[in-house]
């Protein structure tokens, strides 16, 4: 495990009993990369953490070129998604990270809705020979699903359309759409996509998506999934701007509309 | 360690030469500038027989600067592991080797180098690991003054004396070509106040950069500053900045030709 001087307190017990798996390399995030590299090189699976923006944004390019260019595996799990860091502002924020890594190819993405997820999710895939990126949030859900790499979790069937929930939005999508007659779909690997299973769960071509990063992230995929047909697509996200507010998480959700009343009535007006 | 290799620099800049016409590619004076680098690298310090196995305790040279990668592709070429057919494709659609190193597609190379920065980091992160499991491999990564204005560079300098790598050494390629946008001065003294041993080198002198690059430091990793001429090889090409990433046409590469006979 390779730590960007982030949470070197929170793995202090482990650092204790097993201090030659963690290393603190310090805040130099270009290096970090690379430096995991060449572990991976060596064989070695290194598990690089650190805050979302600095993980994704600072260190880009050795992401794309060491190990998505170099076809090298290595595990990449952030802390403080989209604006989790409400107090700290933008420069601690990252709604972006998804989008952005959307454009390495081969990188997969991993987008758990609570911790115990999280666990199932990295264990399948710690030693699958890719390269992972995943998503921890302070914002989860209350309850774990069954989850699966790779794939999505038909968790409620309907004729109208479907309402794709991402990682720490199920909640909100379950209980905001529980009166609609739609499918609901539970992503928590975001690539690979798992078209096979949208195209299954969906009756009337209407997606909505809500997307607990940068809105419009994932419309994509959902595009090409229904390639050539007409589908119309809506959704909840973050909307695409520097947030200047600072107080907590959940005032932000809040601000941003995330709440169960809004998120029902702009779904009833969408599968109308 | 294998037996001396010994190779023909002027036969592999008129190579070079060549190639670079038939494709209308490659950087030619950054290949020219390292090529006594890489020769002796590959004839008298690196365990080129455990390189050509692909053995896991094999020595690791990452051509950070990749845009001077001819000249690797043609060491790589005399010891056997890019064949002619690959030289002859170099930079075609379908080819194999193309203008900066892609890694892993022969043995030798290490690292898909190209973009400037990256390669002492991930030599760090080798020479870390290999330290851990008690390899006696080392770790060599060549980097140009240029791509000392990357911050990755000195992140990764600072990683490098931390952690006591001596099973590493950082080869700088000191032509000059930064100084049109950054003077870097006395690169030596800058490694030096990062924790490195240096030991500056004429970097053509063969018999020279035999003494430094094999030196082994007991306590910090090594910097090895080769003062080196950018287009060393043509009068025309020395120090000319024009020459970076151009090649030459039929009547210039006539008497480059024969520049490099006269020199032999």
């Amino acid at each position: 495990m390779v730590l960007g001087d982030i949470g070197v307190f929170g793995f202090r017990a482990v650092t204790e009993q097993k201090p030659n798996s963690v290393v603190n390399i310090g805040v130099l995030e270009q290096a970090m990369i690379g430096f995991a590299a060449g572990l991976a090189m060596d064989g070695r699976i290194p598990v690089v953490h650190s805050i979302a923006p600095f993980i994704v944004e600072r260190c880009l390019e050795q992401l794309k070129i060491d190990f998505g260019y170099q076809q090298l595996s290595g595990k990449f799990v952030s802390v403080g998604a989209s604006f989790d860091y409400a107090s700290a502002g933008c420069t601690h924020h990252c709604p972006e990270d998804i989008a952005i890594l959307l454009g390495i190819p081969s990188l997969e993405i991993v987008v758990p809705g609570s911790g115990d997820e999280f666990s199932v999710l990295f264990s399948k895939s710690y030693a699958n020979g890719n390269s992972t990126y995943y998503r921890l949030s302070e914002t989860t859900n209350k309850s774990t699903q069954d989850v699966h790499f790779g794939e999505a979790c038909l968790l409620r069937e309907g004729t109208q359309g479907t309402v794709i929930a991402i990682g720490p939005t199920l909640d909100l999508a379950l209980i905001a759409s529980e009166h609609l007659d739609v499918s609901v779909l539970y992503f928590t690997t975001l690539r690979p996509f798992d078209s096979d299973s949208l195209r299954k769960a969906t009756k009337s071509l209407r997606v909505f998506i809500i997307e607990p990063f940068y809105e419009g992230t994932m419309f994509p995929d959902v595009v090409y999934a229904f390639s050539g047909r007409d589908v119309r697509i809506g959704g909840k996200g973050v909307p695409r701007r520097f947030l200047g507010n600072y107080g907590t998480r959940d005032e932000h959700w809040a601000d941003l509309g995330f709440g169960i009343d809004t998120v029902r009535s702009e779904m009833e007006d969408f599968f109308s | 360690m294998s037996r001396k290799l010994a190779f023909d620099l002027q036969l592999i800049r008129k190579a070079i030469l060549e190639i670079s016409i038939e494709s209308g590619e490659g950087h030619i004076p950054s290949a020219f500038s390292i090529l006594e680098i890489v020769s002796v690298l590959y004839s008298s310090i690196l365990n080129v027989e455990e390189i050509c196995k692909g053995s896991t305790e094999r020595d690791r040279f990452i051509l950070s600067k990749g845009h001077g990668c001819l000249a690797l592709y043609f060491i790589l070429g005399e010891v056997g592991l890019i064949r002619r057919s690959d030289l002859a494709s170099f930079c075609s659609f379908d080819g194999l080797l193309g203008g900066h190193p892609k890694r892993s597609i022969v043995h030798g190379i290490e690292a898909s180098t190209g973009s400037l920065g990256h390669g002492l980091a991930i030599a760090v992160g080798l020479a870390t690991s290999l330290k851990r499991r008690s390899s006696r491999a080392r770790v060599y990564s060549l980097i140009g003054d240029g791509e000392c204005n990357e911050g990755s560079v000195w992140e990764a300098a600072l990683l490098a004396s931390h952690n006591k790598l001596t099973n590493l050494m950082c080869i700088v390629d000191y032509n000059h070509s930064g100084d049109r946008a950054l003077l870097l001065g006395d690169l030596g003294k800058k490694f030096d106040s990062f924790g490195f041993t240096v030991i500056d080198v004429d970097g053509h002198d063969i018999n020279k950069l035999e003494i430094a690059l094999s030196h082994v430091d007991q306590t910090n990793p090594v910097a090895v500053i080769a003062h080196t001429i950018k287009g060393r090889g043509l009068k025309m090409m020395e120090n000319n900045p024009a020459w970076h990433h151009a090649s030459p046409n039929l009547e210039q590469l006539r008497d480059f030709l024969t520049e490099l006979s006269g020199n032999a």
